[in-house]
């Protein structure tokens, strides 16, 4: 679906890509990671037919720059930084589904499920929303219409633990008929979302690895944690995750989403001196459950 | 068509939102607020009275002020709009780069030359209910006079917006432009180079590819038939062109200037990487 072939871009004296040789197909979900100006950024440009090139960009067979329209109605791209536009949410989804021949409904239905209500802000401007509304209205829009590619800078990164586990379950949908290229600084991040690893640095590829698929995207862990005495730093850290207190103030329960058991480990590791236990359950479709840790 | 009306529109859209519109809206408004104010419709100057003395000072304040405005919001908004991403993610839509640029151009165009005329319309609707007799053919003239002003000024705007990498570069070459074409009026460099023995052929050429001494002595034609003010260079644009053919002039040469300018932007930004 995507080649790149020996691409080289520079920036007056500086390489910002040299020779990228990648070939990307269906079904692929590609982590992009690598620290500040490994090339990320401007490999995700010229794919997206914004920056010229030497060597060629094609996303099934055509050249992005060329066949702007054809090529970009195929994919939903999410920056990593909302742009600061002014104009209001309601204008912004009717522009972004006119161009890409989408309903209107579709992006509201996806932003309503990520737990944003883009009807009731309709006449807000968009650069006035929080951080983390911008990045769901952002995902709706890319995800509410038949794209085959998603182009996604650090897609999860400002939602709250709720939108991630809507997130990865829109994502799962997509998994069979869409390719992802998901760009991060860091691995633990979108791990979960991928089954391919590509390390960038300096503007060239030096890691190139496939990931075990052992996560269901849509999966969810029932979690109970108990503390040995309550801590108000560690019960808020768990609040912010959706946890509740069950019976007394050192027992909490709540969901994680299975992509994220790595985060909230990493979470729960910072306050290991207060932990009496742990137990984390994946709940399955059926209903059964599963002793994960 | 479709993606050209989109991009109009949220250029509008966006515009209506931004500080600078509320700034400039309030500076044109104001202007024929404070000329009423001052009774300028009352008192007459060189034969003009009414609502001809205000519409005559009104274009003289917006030649001096409207380039200028125009220059700086169009190069700050555009060349902001790259820096700050708008233009990483706008342009990831299937919108087709000529849409995108010439919707811009037009939505801005409409954004900038609606207060002005309104300004000017609130002026003329002012007069009718005060009875005032209405300079009709006044009005016409100078609504194409700026409509080719700002078409102009835009158009050199999204010429440096595209080749200026920054909207601090792009800031400070649109203020060296403004400055250069002032410059060149024949009340400054221009009048100092016939002083210095240029060529009169010379000094006309540069006075009528200077769109800024185009309206100048466009907007001065209008109270001043035979240009007396001019000097003997009167004599050459009477002669080459009559009076009728120098307004002609006035309104085309700029629409040219600006649309070429504007075109020479659209190759650059086309070609070019897009954020």
């Amino acid at each position: 679906m995507i080649e790149f072939s020996g691409v080289v871009k520079k920036f007056r004296r500086v390489d910002a890509l040299k020779d990228i040789n990648l070939s990307i197909q269906r079904g692929q979900q590609v982590a992009l990671v690598g620290s500040n100006g490994a090339g990320k950024t401007t490999l995700i440009r010229c794919l997206l037919g914004e920056y010229n090139c030497s060597g060629s960009v094609t996303i099934d067979g055509l050249n992005p720059r060329e066949h702007r329209q054809q090529v970009l109605s195929q994919v939903g791209f999410v920056p990593q930084l909302p742009p600061p536009l002014r104009m209001p949410v309601g204008h912004l989804v009717t522009f972004a589904a006119t161009l890409c021949g989408s309903d209107p409904a579709c992006i509201h239905q996806v932003a309503e499920q990520l737990g944003f209500d883009a009807e009731h802000y309709r006449h807000q401007p968009f650069v006035k929303l929080s951080g983390g509304q911008k990045q769901k209205l952002l995902i709706a829009i890319a995800l509410g219409r038949d794209s085959e590619l998603l182009v996604m800078d650090e897609p999860a990164a400002n939602l709250d633990p709720e939108a991630r586990h809507t997130l990865f379950s829109l994502l799962a949908q997509k998994q069979k008929s869409a390719a992802m290229l998901i760009s991060s600084h860091r691995l633990d991040e979108v791990a979960p979302l991928v089954n391919r690893v590509i390390e960038m640095d300096c503007g060239a590829i030096v890691l190139d690895d496939k990931v075990a698929e052992l996560v269901e995207l849509s999966s969810l862990l029932a979690c109970n944690i108990s503390m040995i005495r309550h801590e108000p730093a560690f019960a808020s850290a768990l609040s912010d995750w959706g946890f509740s207190a069950a019976g007394s103030t050192t027992e909490w329960t709540g969901m994680v989403a299975g992509p994220d058991r790595l985060r909230f480990l990493g979470m729960l590791s910072r306050y290991a001196g207060l932990l009496a236990g742990i137990e984390m359950n994946e709940v399955r479709e059926s209903g059964k459950r599963e002793d994960v840790a | 068509m479709k993606q050209l009306y989109l991009t109009a529109t949220s250029d509008i859209a966006e515009s209506l939102r931004a500080r600078w519109f509320s700034v400039y809206s309030v500076v044109f408004g104001g202007i024929v607020v404070i000329l009423f104010a001052f009774g300028l419709s009352e008192s007459r100057v060189m034969g003009f009275t009414g609502l001809s003395r205000l519409l005559i000072t009104y274009i003289q304040l917006s030649m001096a002020l409207l380039p200028i405005f125009v220059l700086i919001t169009t190069v700050r908004s555009v060349a902001g709009d790259r820096e700050a991403g708008i233009f990483e993610y706008m342009l990831s839509l299937p919108v087709s780069l000529a849409a995108w640029f010439w919707g811009r151009f037009v939505g801005r165009f409409i954004v900038v030359f609606l207060p002005v005329f309104l300004a000017m319309l609130g002026a003329l609707v002012w007069g009718v209910i005060k009875g005032s007799e209405i300079p009709w053919t006044l009005f016409v003239y100078y609504t194409g006079l700026l409509m080719a002003l700002v078409w102009c000024f835009l158009g050199i705007g999204m010429l440096i917006s595209t080749l200026a990498r920054s909207s601090d570069v792009a800031q400070a070459a649109a203020f060296i432009v403004w400055l250069t074409l002032l410059l060149f009026l024949d009340l400054i460099l221009l009048g100092i180079l016939i002083q210095e023995n240029l060529p009169p052929e010379s000094a006309v050429a540069i006075a009528l590819a200077n769109p800024l001494q185009v309206f100048r002595t466009a907007t001065m034609m209008l109270f001043d038939p035979q240009l007396v003010l001019l000097g003997p260079t009167a004599y050459i644009i009477l002669d080459n062109f009559s009076q009728s053919g120098y307004i002609f002039y006035a309104v085309c040469y700029p629409v040219l200037f600006g649309s070429v300018c504007a075109g020479l932007g659209y190759l650059h930004f086309k070609r070019s990487d897009l954020p």
